[in-house]
């Protein structure tokens, strides 16, 4: 049998990057695999099946390490005129963005297609951004050709990224910092954890409730096994962080998002604010704005819906779909998919042709020259759970 | 008689039946089963060939027939309960038995001791 490409073996070419708990990953036998050059802990020997379930129920603690935290530092302190500089590059409210909260956004290219996705946030003197891993050197030549004038780009490569997610994260983190009870959804501040100066961002990547804990390097560790004492939370691997994303119906870069599509083709509309839409009163001037904004209004021609597949066959990523059980042309492609363990059977994403996009039109998945029946069904499969107050 | 595959499948041979299943090396490396795609009964598999599909939460893996022959049945727990193939690989998660039609093809096969030692 094929076996497939996440053994503890890595055979690619570059060096693999390790995170600062790659030993204890590794004590915890973990199944180690590549991701975006690093060797990231795919799952536990708990598996990825009981670390969802483990997430949803309590807690799930990911290292995320591999992901890149940026520190946009403004020259002569105007952090008001960076706030504006880097509206050119995301189609969100950032001069709005109060400190001490951080908002999602994406770069966009002149074509209005989507360079990277993001978390930027507010501090009290910079912004601090959370890219994806495999963007990072775009990103940050991105924005180093863009924001010259504005900024300084600091890689924060001396911090490890730990993920504490699930509805126990809140009591399993606040054993070490009380302080955390008092934030809320998209918050982000400094706390002391087990004595050590951390940023903490009340968001996630699960759809639950859940925290982003960034950490001085030399400290991950101690702060991992800390948090790791308290019996509501259990490491989980990148597997069981995809499963959670796709269940929450959040967009993976490099497979539903990527340089070709926008961000009303990816229903990510919601993230775009009046103020940067037409009429609004620092509408367009970013990269891109003429085809967003004109498809902010008119239908874009493709758009990334959920899809069910009917029986119990996991449907993945490159799958074609069709509008037919026997003939014609493809109709859309899944660009996500896989086995969701809360619902309990396959779920997936995909981009379909604006005419077949309604909810529970049904179509046809070609699954190794099988036609199976697929749903157009409502994103999240399961329910976010954020505390948003 | 058991034998071994160098794709880590394993066949347990009686008469001119063999069972088929996978290794539990392979299983470990799988990780969680959640759904067996099965042959169908009668279908006229080739050495090496596609005999069924195997996923896990992460991927879909292939299952290839150690031996010519044709499928006589098909283990449909696996269809109600997949886990079977990560508790049981050796025992109640067999995947298919298949009539052997060139027994010579046994004796490229390997015993356990030869899988382990491949295995390292």
């Amino acid at each position: 049998m094929s076996i497939p490409c996440s053994s503890s073996k890595i055979s690619s070419r570059a060096p693999a990057l390790r995170t600062p708990l790659y030993d204890l990953h590794r004590e915890l036998g973990a199944h180690l695999g590549p991701f975006a050059g690093y060797e990231m802990p795919i799952r536990y020997p708990l598996g990825v099946l009981r670390e969802h379930l483990h997430t949803r129920q309590a807690a799930g603690l990911f290292d995320v390490s591999h992901m890149g935290q940026l520190a946009l530092r403004p020259r002569g302190a105007d952090i008001d005129g960076l706030a504006r500089a880097l509206e050119r590059l995301v189609p969100v409210d950032v001069l709005g963005l109060p400190e001490g909260r951080q908002r999602y956004g994406f770069f966009t290219n002149d074509r209005g297609g989507i360079l990277d996705d993001l978390m930027i946030g507010r501090r009290s003197d910079h912004f601090l951004l959370v890219v994806n891993a495999s963007r990072k050197s775009t990103d940050e030549d991105h924005l180093r050709a863009q924001l010259a004038q504005s900024c300084e780009v600091v890689p924060l490569r001396d911090r490890a990224l730990l993920a504490l997610q699930g509805p126990a994260a809140e009591e399993v983190l606040a054993d070490l910092a009380p302080a955390v009870v008092e934030m809320r959804f998209m918050d982000l501040r400094d706390i002391r954890i087990a004595g050590v100066a951390c940023v903490v961002a009340r968001s996630g990547y699960t759809g639950e409730d859940g925290f982003e804990i960034s950490v001085p390097s030399e400290a991950a560790e101690t702060i991992a096994r800390q948090l790791l004492k308290n019996p509501k939370a259990t490491l989980a691997g990148l597997g069981a962080r995809d499963s959670l994303r796709l269940e929450a119906g959040l967009c993976l870069y490099g497979a539903d998002l990527d340089e070709s599509t926008t961000p009303s083709q990816a229903a990510l509309d919601w993230a775009i604010p009046k103020v940067r839409r037409v009429g609004g009163s620092r509408a367009g001037d970013f990269l891109g704005a003429t085809t967003i904004l004109t498809e902010l209004t008119d239908r874009p021609r493709r758009l990334r819906v959920g899809l069910r597949p009917q029986d119990r066959t996991p449907v993945r990523a490159g799958v074609l779909l069709f509008a037919d059980a026997v003939q014609g042309e493809p109709v859309g492609k899944v660009t996500s998919g896989g086995y969701g363990p809360t619902v309990s059977g396959p779920v997936a994403m995909g981009y379909v042709a604006a005419a077949h996009a309604a909810l529970n039109t049904q179509l046809f998945a070609d699954v190794r020259g099988r036609r199976v029946a697929i749903a157009v069904t409502a994103l999240p499969f399961v329910p976010h759970r954020y505390k948003r107050r | 008689m058991l034998k071994y595959t160098p794709d880590h499948e394993w066949l347990r041979v009686d008469g001119d039946i063999a069972t088929v299943g996978i290794t539990h090396y392979a299983q470990e490396q799988l990780g969680d089963v959640v759904f067996v795609h099965l042959p169908v009964v009668g279908t006229r598999l080739e050495k090496g060939g596609v005999a069924a599909v195997v996923e896990s939460v992460k991927a879909a893996s292939e299952v290839y027939s150690p031996v010519s022959g044709e499928v006589v049945e098909a283990n449909q727990a696996l269809t109600v309960e997949p886990a079977l193939v990560n508790t049981e690989p050796m025992g109640k998660g067999w995947f298919f038995k298949i009539r052997i039609s060139v027994s010579a093809e046994l004796d490229g096969l390997m015993d356990e001791a030869a899988y382990n030692a491949m295995r390292g």
